[in-house]
């Protein structure tokens, strides 16, 4: 076996397998060491563990790309370059902050099962290969793995219609969606007569942009790409799906779902497409403006607080497009810098949320949030922060993305582009403090306490932390994002 | 040395009186309220030594501090003053405490929100007067706009959360074009000088054509303009303060619009030099000026409610202001500055009298008063004062910067004098019309008849900014001598050679403008 595996090889591997061990270990936990249904909150444990491991073989796999550069394994289906490692760190933090706040919620909706766990590492487990694939067909599996789990996830409510319909309408879409994608690649093997991405880019390269077959492959690529970022036209399964999923899947869909697929994105255009950029260009212009029109203005009218930030979270996907028609290096960084203060600001922003559900109450309402200043000042205020940095006040972390943005559509001269994205944040401030006011403005309505548990506190608390922190003192985090510009 | 950091305390005492304030329990309201005026107190203190120690022999910065914040993005930590900056931050912590003190009575609710969100709103305006690196700038511009918005729509009037919202989306969508503009300057430095940097000095450095300035020109403006307000954008204003409590009104009034004409005097004017002598932006930076001026005051005239009079007497006055500084010459821009003081003074003045009778009555209707003189005679006394000083009275302070500034303007362009003139004229006329129908005559109201007449509080709020009043009205000398040097750097860098030319020479721009004069340097 030794012509087929060398060391480097598992060594790339070790944190893809650390997730999937311990998403098994975790089915068998349930019925083995933990029988006993309160005993769950428990997996939960486990899983944080299996993370701790991931953590620490992407850790050993970041100080070898210290010293001996990005390495590749597997015959070049995978590699170890700053940007796979970058985006995998954002995925463990999303998927232990999301973990930690299950838990309570679970038993508050009378769904804690062991499964859920696992299926959070093995959607994990598909976005590592979403972030460090070089291949065509591990990426696709890799999307696959994630995808599956989520439509999964999101229906994980068995009794609830909203949430069956929600995971209904995720898994036909995203079906189909994942149809074009395969359809695009298989014409990307058509022309190279490869699955590597470096052999499929000298083979587009090679023909040019506007070659028929270069162009197929594009538009049908693009299609699955952007719906999984949830771009304009593809948006329409967010709304439903972010509000029919339970909240902490949402909060999980939106942050580790989407950075995941914009890692993807940025794989696939960045490199086999890189070469076609003249065609993709003026599309991707089209979807950025049309994805944050659509996201900002349809956000504005929404009642359910969920649907609400499911609108939001399409106008985000619309700004880091923006980084990529950018495309330079403060582009791609700026992107990078995005993903991670949206994961954190986001996810609060979802926390919050969380902690509003409480038995016999959905408390995803405008009502249900109105006058919480008066009966939970410190969550009122931590959802303030949140929300501000969603629309990029500074000196929260969000200022920071759209810093980067912005930049990079001056420094391109994309200026018209720049004009339109900084409107639309006076627009996002519209309809956040829409929130805002029901919070600080409206009187009591639900004086039922809210359900906290101590790992939703923790959970907020580094959520906020980093949030603010990055705001003030964003020096060493911006040293991370600029190792994540591929080379 | 204390002094190294002096800036530094001026600008974070309110923070540290904030971070103590969140852990006074809610129910303490008398220790709450006591706390929050000591630290505004204590950041008057603090910033007074800025004035005995500040050197306005010397031009440039002083009290320079400088540190690393974000190396990665050329941002510093990095402040200091000249005189402009000095007299805006003297007028800040001054009416900070002014506006804290006058909240004793008037807030009754929520008041450890409500003076934390004053504490912030005070760093924020103080950051913004001391920074000199774009970046912190921005972040304190931006800092300013939350606490406001809170200020307006928690513990505003009927009409609260559209007036809060409505300054909000404004003053953001002016100042996101504006970091536009600072974004280019910063991609334009960068591909001139090879590095990154947000210090205004090195931006200073740049040498753009005309064409790149007038755009960042404009998005400047939006962001500047948006903020003075300047007309056509001053649409917010009325509404921002009828519903502002009253505390609000007067820091709005008084200090937060200075932020726009500061921005034009310490970033438009120095950084871009050419594009603020384009001959078509100066005349219709000057048009809007002399708009504003005129409307407002006519606007003012027609008003019912007395908050809304005296908030398009800020539309009108604050046109003095941006006026003077397109005047592009001393007498302008010294004037500009100085009569932002006195607008923040007399404003500041007015708003808190109207807030005294608000307080009594709990209507701003002026057919509701009349003859106030005989039940209130001290406050009568006191409004007088105001008045006068707002309508510039000789011996008071208004009549020193409207002066000045006409002076300018009429060494600019005489008839934007002539026109700027009338704005005094009906200054006056809504101003002794409005005293006229509050305060003379019969009490035709019966409610009026038992108001009781100033307490010592709320005497001991108006007399620091009558002093202040009467003190530039009568020995302006040391103001106009801070002012001197900045203004003169100011006028150097935007029309070189005014000096040597002579006055002659200079109302007329000297083509081929290269826009080199001496950088303002923070040692």
């Amino acid at each position: 076996m030794n012509q087929f595996f060398s060391e480097a090889d598992y060594f790339a591997l070790v944190p893809a397998v650390m997730l999937a061990l311990f998403g098994c270990a975790i089915l068998l936990f349930d019925f083995v060491v933990f029988p006993e249904p309160r005993q769950r909150k428990r997996l939960a444990f486990v899983l944080i563990a299996g993370e701790a491991f991931a953590g620490y073989a992407l850790w050993n796999q970041q100080a070898n790309l210290a010293a001996n550069g990005p390495s590749q394994a597997f015959h070049g289906a995978l590699v170890i370059d700053g940007f796979s490692i970058f985006f995998n760190w954002i995925f463990i933090a999303a998927t232990v902050i999301v973990a930690m706040v299950s838990y309570k919620y679970l038993e508050i909706e009378g769904e804690h099962h062991a499964e859920y766990y696992s299926l959070m590492m093995f959607a994990q487990c598909g976005m590592f290969f979403l972030a460090a694939g070089t291949d065509l067909v591990t990426l696709f599996i890799g999307l696959e793995l994630m995808a599956l789990s989520f439509y999964v996830m999101v229906g994980f409510l068995r009794t609830s219609k909203r949430s069956n319909e929600a995971a209904m309408k995720y898994l036909l879409l995203g079906a189909f969606s994942s149809g074009f994608l395969a359809y695009g690649f298989s014409v990307m093997y058509g022309i190279s007569g490869s699955t590597k991405l470096a052999d499929v880019a000298t083979a587009i390269a090679a023909r040019g942009p506007f070659d028929p077959l270069v162009l197929l492959a594009l538009a049908t690529t693009s299609v699955g790409l952007l719906f999984k970022i949830s771009a304009v036209p593809f948006h329409m399964w967010a709304p439903d799906a972010y509000e029919g999923a339970p909240t902490t899947v949402t909060a999980y869909l939106s942050v580790a779902s989407k950075a995941a697929s914009i890692a993807f994105l940025l794989r696939i255009f960045l490199g086999p497409l890189a070469s076609a950029r003249d065609a993709w260009e003026p599309i991707l212009i089209f979807v950025a403006v049309a994805t944050m029109t659509v996201g900002n203005l349809a956000a504005i009218n929404q009642s359910n607080i969920k649907r609400l930030l499911a609108y939001s979270s399409i106008s985000h996907a619309g700004y880091m497009l923006l980084g990529l028609i950018a495309g330079n290096d403060t582009g791609i960084e700026g992107i990078a810098v995005y993903v991670m203060v949206y994961t954190f600001m986001n996810l609060g922003a979802f926390l919050v949320l969380v902690a509003l559900r409480r038995k016999g109450i959905i408390g995803e309402d405008m009502d249900d949030i109105a006058g919480l200043m008066h009966k939970s000042p410190g969550y009122a205020l931590l959802m303030l922060i949140f929300l501000l940095s969603l629309a990029g006040i500074p000196p929260t972390a969000g200022f920071l993305g759209k810093y980067y943005i912005f930049l990079s559509l001056i420094e391109t001269h994309h200026y018209t582009l720049a004009v339109i994205a900084t409107l639309y944040v006076a627009v996002a401030i519209y309809y956040y403090f829409r929130i805002v006011r029901s919070m600080f403005a409206r009187e009591l309505t639900e004086p039922a306490p809210l359900s906290t548990s101590f790992g939703l506190r923790v959970a907020l608390a580094v959520s906020v932390i980093l949030t603010l922190g990055i705001g003030l003192y964003p020096e060493p985090f911006l040293r991370l994002a600029q190792t994540s510009l591929p080379h | 040395m204390m002094d190294n950091h002096l800036l530094s305390l001026v600008l974070f005492t309110p923070l540290a009186g904030l971070l103590v304030l969140l852990f006074i329990p809610s129910r303490q309201k008398e220790l709450i309220k006591v706390w929050a005026n000591l630290a505004s107190f204590a950041g008057f203190l603090i910033s007074l030594p800025l004035v005995s120690r500040f050197d306005k022999s010397v031009s440039g910065f002083q009290f320079v501090e400088r540190a690393n914040w974000i190396p990665s993005l050329g941002a510093q930590y990095l402040i200091g003053i000249d005189g402009i900056s000095l007299l805006l931050i003297m007028l800040t912590t001054v009416i900070g405490f002014i506006a804290i003190l006058s909240s004793w009575n008037a807030i009754q609710d929520r008041l450890k929100e409500y003076y934390c969100m004053f504490l912030l709103l005070q760093v924020g305006m103080l950051g913004v007067f001391m920074s000199m690196d774009f970046f912190l700038f921005y972040v304190f511009w931006e800092l300013v706009l939350v606490p406001m918005y809170f200020i307006i729509g928690v513990w505003g009037g009927p009409r609260k959360l559209y007036a809060a919202i409505k300054f909000f989306l404004y003053t953001l969508a002016g100042s996101v074009l504006m970091l536009l503009g600072i974004l280019t300057l910063y991609f334009q430095y960068a591909g001139q000088f090879g590095k990154y940097t947000f210090e205004i000095s090195e931006l200073m450095k740049l040498s753009l054509p005309l064409g790149l300035q007038e755009w960042v020109f404009w998005a400047f403006f939006l962001g500047f303009a948006i903020k003075v307000p300047m007309f056509p954008f001053h649409t917010w204003l009325p509404d921002a303060h009828v519903e502002a409590p009253t505390a609000g009104s007067v820091i709005l009034a008084s200090v937060l619009l200075k932020m726009g004409t500061y921005g034009f005097i310490r970033f438009s004017l120095p950084l871009l030099p050419k594009a603020s002598m384009d001959h078509t932006i100066v005349q219709v930076l000057a048009v809007l000026s002399i708009v504003g001026i005129i409307y407002g005051a006519l606007v003012s005239l027609m008003q019912k409610d007395w908050k809304k009079l005296v908030a398009y007497s800020s539309v009108s006055h604050l046109g003095f202001c941006t006026l003077g500084i397109f005047a592009m010459n001393p007498n302008g821009l010294a004037g500009s500055v100085l009569q932002q003081i006195n607008h923040g003074i007399s404003t500041g003045m007015l708003f808190l009298i109207i807030g005294v009778v608000y307080e009594r009555r709990h209507t701003r209707e002026i057919a509701e008063y009349g003859g106030l003189a005989h039940v209130m005679p001290k406050y009568a006394v006191i409004f007088a004062i105001a008045m006068l000083s707002s309508a510039g009275l000789p011996l008071l302070n208004g009549f020193i910067g409207e002066f000045t500034i006409l002076q300018g303007a009429f060494e600019a362009n005489r008839a934007w004098a002539a026109f700027a003139v009338t704005g005094v004229v009906f200054g006056a006329a809504y101003l002794l019309w409005l005293y006229q129908r509050t305060m003379l005559g019969q009490i035709t109201n019966g409610k009026n008849l038992h108001l009781p007449d100033l307490s010592l509080r709320e005497i001991v709020v108006f007399l620091p900014l009558i002093a202040w009043a009467i003190w530039i009205g009568v020995y302006p000398k040391p103001y106009f001598d801070i002012l001197e040097k900045p203004v003169q750097q100011i006028v150097e860098r935007v029309r070189p050679g005014y000096y040597q030319g002579g006055a002659q020479a200079a109302t007329r721009p000297a083509p081929g403008v290269t826009g080199r004069g001496p950088g303002v340097s923070g040692q």
